[in-house]
């Protein structure tokens, strides 16, 4: 097929009416444009908030739930096997929340290669001894540079360094709102009691804020070493094992799975806060729609101008038709009009979205919950400018598809006749 | 013997809107190689119909028509096309030129859709053509820089492009002034004696047609001399 003929001719169709194409491909460009900035925008905006949350919570959690074991022993009893017991009141037996055996389990962790990482972890619950008023909390004995690695433990220090959490023995670092509460700063050392009613002084490194509100007005982070002296404890002591995957995808089934071998509670972050997948899901869907919606309008303006073209056209396409174009040939030079106008528009388009997409990112947007935010997120994803693109070829070919079939099938013989 | 080239058996035609009528009622005829032959008539008497489905672009009608020995009937659009294409030149009564194109690219248009040479080759052919009728100079021009008689010119060497067996004309001096039908009319005649074109010509002119090899007459559907 001679495809430079048919170029060149759909070329000067277009040229000879470039104001009106410019009009249809610039439809094109500020549809691709909205779609391809909004999309950036949500998208970043999504994975800020899912961050909030994902970013911070392991994608498995081991731990041991107090609870009354399953199988009682009267269950297990044969000669009673037929009998309907009628115990009540059964109670949890007295049990460390320790995770028992961690040293083993934790090195079969790392050496397991679908875990990118682990980070131990004690959470024990205090009181924070303020003059005469004691404040309810909890204490997070980390593992400081390992919370950092994957948790990015640094991102919501506010005030101190992270690392001081570690190299300071006795140190804590207090949630902004707790630190309000207890006037305390940097340097400042503070007095809480266990659960077990031991007083202890610890000096204050740091003040982090998560933005989880809850969080901030109650919880502090310790270094493992400290807790578990805190605690009394021996150096084994350990109630959660943090686990990040690879492939969040695989955590439900490798939960299950670690669950059961090492006989503990495990839990997967799908389950854990399932909320967030959902919101995400819907806010795409929405810009999804509305970048689409835009498209959509675009690709009317294009069947427009190529229905006008082949009004105005008429005698170009008979003489073309009864000197020797087959239908195909006039039908593929108004697609290859059509497809041009996409191209040239969705490039544009391309082009015009990343540079709105930057300023956006330029915008400030600062907020109390978000330290670490200084301006409007965008996601930058290749994916959506790919998407980007296919759509405007598509919604292009689609609005050319009516006005090229209706330009291949006009007669030749009724325009020149009607002269 | 010459060969026939063009060649109608039993052409019947009826428009069926907004009632049936016959236009063409058992037409047959042929056209030998060479020939400079012209089709006469009233308004209205169904020449241009035979003109149109002689040249395969109507193919609505019953009976047969033969193009250089081969039937048309029940062929293809896009093979129709191509037939049209290499086989047949068209001059109608308005030029139908294409203004986004200079003389030169309308010219050539025929030729790069039959795509047997190369373009700068092509190119040199359409020059040729366009110094036959006397308007080389004019062939970077648009063609709406032109007068009507170098429009019709223009469209003459359009049809001559591809060297066609048959050159169909529809009028082709009926918008023009006595000087420039004058001229079309020398080119027409300068073609078929000295390269020995072929032409078939549908006019209701008859001073044009009494100066043709051969007049076919038409009344109410009907040859009624050849």
């Amino acid at each position: 097929m001679n495809f430079k003929l048919i170029f060149s001719i759909a070329r000067s169709l277009m040229l000879a009416r470039w104001r009106q194409t410019m009009v249809a491909a610039f439809g094109v460009t500020f549809g691709i444009a909205m779609f391809v900035s909004l999309l950036s925008f949500m998208s970043g905006l999504n994975d800020l908030l899912d961050g909030l949350i994902l970013n911070r919570t392991p994608h498995i959690r081991l731990y041991n739930e107090i609870q009354p074991t399953a199988d009682q022993p009267i269950d297990m009893s044969d000669t009673h096997k037929s009998y309907h017991n009628f115990v009540k009141s059964v109670k949890p037996k007295q049990e460390r929340p320790e995770i028992y055996n961690n040293m083993a389990i934790m090195n079969f962790l790392k050496s397991d290669n679908r875990v990118l990482g682990i980070a131990p972890k004690i959470t024990t619950q205090v009181f924070y001894n303020v003059g005469v008023i004691d404040l309810t909390g909890a204490v997070n004995g980390i593992d400081v540079e390992a919370e950092n690695s994957l948790f990015n433990f640094q991102d919501y220090v506010v005030e101190g360094d992270y690392i001081d959490l570690k190299n300071t023995p006795n140190s804590i670092m207090l949630g902004k709102g707790l630190a309000g509460k207890m006037l305390a700063s940097i340097g400042d050392v503070i007095q809480l009691t266990t659960s077990r009613g031991e007083r202890t002084q610890l000096k204050v490194v740091g003040i982090f804020q998560s933005g989880l509100q809850d969080a901030d007005n109650t919880q502090s982070y310790a270094s493992i070493i400290t807790t578990q002296k805190l605690l009394g404890e021996s150096v084994n002591y350990i109630t959660d094992i943090q686990i990040k995957l690879k492939d969040i995808t695989m955590a439900p089934q490798i939960a299950r799975e670690y669950g059961k071998l090492f006989d503990v509670d495990a839990v997967d972050i799908q389950t854990a806060n399932s909320q967030f997948e959902t919101g995400s899901s819907v806010r795409s869907i929405i810009s999804y729609a509305v970048g689409i919606t835009l498209l959509i309008v675009a690709g009317f303006g294009i069947y427009n101008i190529l229905n006008m073209m082949i009004y105005e056209k008429m005698d170009s396409i008979a003489i073309l038709k009864a000197t020797g174009f087959s239908g195909k040939d006039v039908n593929r030079i108004f697609t290859s009009i059509a497809l041009s106008i996409g191209i040239l528009g969705g490039l544009l388009g391309l082009i015009l979205g990343f540079s709105l997409s930057l300023i956006i990112d330029q915008i400030p947007f600062n907020t109390a919950s978000l330290p670490t935010i200084k301006t409007y997120p965008i996601n930058y994803n290749p994916r959506f400018y790919m998407i980007g693109i296919c759509f405007s070829l598509l919604t292009t070919y689609l609005a050319g598809y009516l006005p090229s079939r209706k330009a291949s099938r006009v007669d030749p013989v009724i325009i020149i006749r009607g002269k | 013997m010459s060969q026939k080239i063009l060649e109608a058996r039993h052409v019947n035609k009826y428009f069926h809107d907004p009632i049936t009528v016959q236009v063409l009622n058992d037409v047959s005829f042929s056209l030998n190689k060479g020939e400079f032959v012209s089709i006469t008539g009233k308004s209205g008497c169904g020449k241009s119909t035979l003109l149109y489905i002689m040249s395969t672009m109507d193919t609505d009608y019953q009976g047969e028509i033969l193009i250089d020995g081969i039937s048309m009937s029940g062929k293809q659009e896009a093979d129709l096309a191509l037939i049209r294409n290499e086989k047949i030149g068209f001059v109608f009564q308005f030029h139908y030129l294409l203004n986004e194109f200079s003389v030169l690219k309308n010219v050539m248009l025929p030729a790069l859709k039959l795509g047997k040479y190369p373009e700068d080759e092509l190119e040199h052919r359409a020059y040729e053509k366009l110094r036959i009728l006397g308007i080389e100079a004019e062939a970077l021009k648009k063609p709406n820089q032109l007068s009507g008689g170098q429009k019709q010119r223009v469209a003459i060497a359009r049809a001559l492009i591809n060297d066609p067996l048959i050159i169909m004309g529809d009028e082709p001096t009926g918008n023009l002034d006595k000087k420039n039908s004058e001229i079309v009319f020398d080119i027409f005649k300068e073609l078929a004696e000295v390269y020995l074109q072929s032409l078939l010509i549908v006019t209701h002119d008859n001073e044009f047609a009494s100066r043709t090899n051969r007049i076919i007459e038409m009344e109410d559907g009907r040859i009624i001399s050849h």
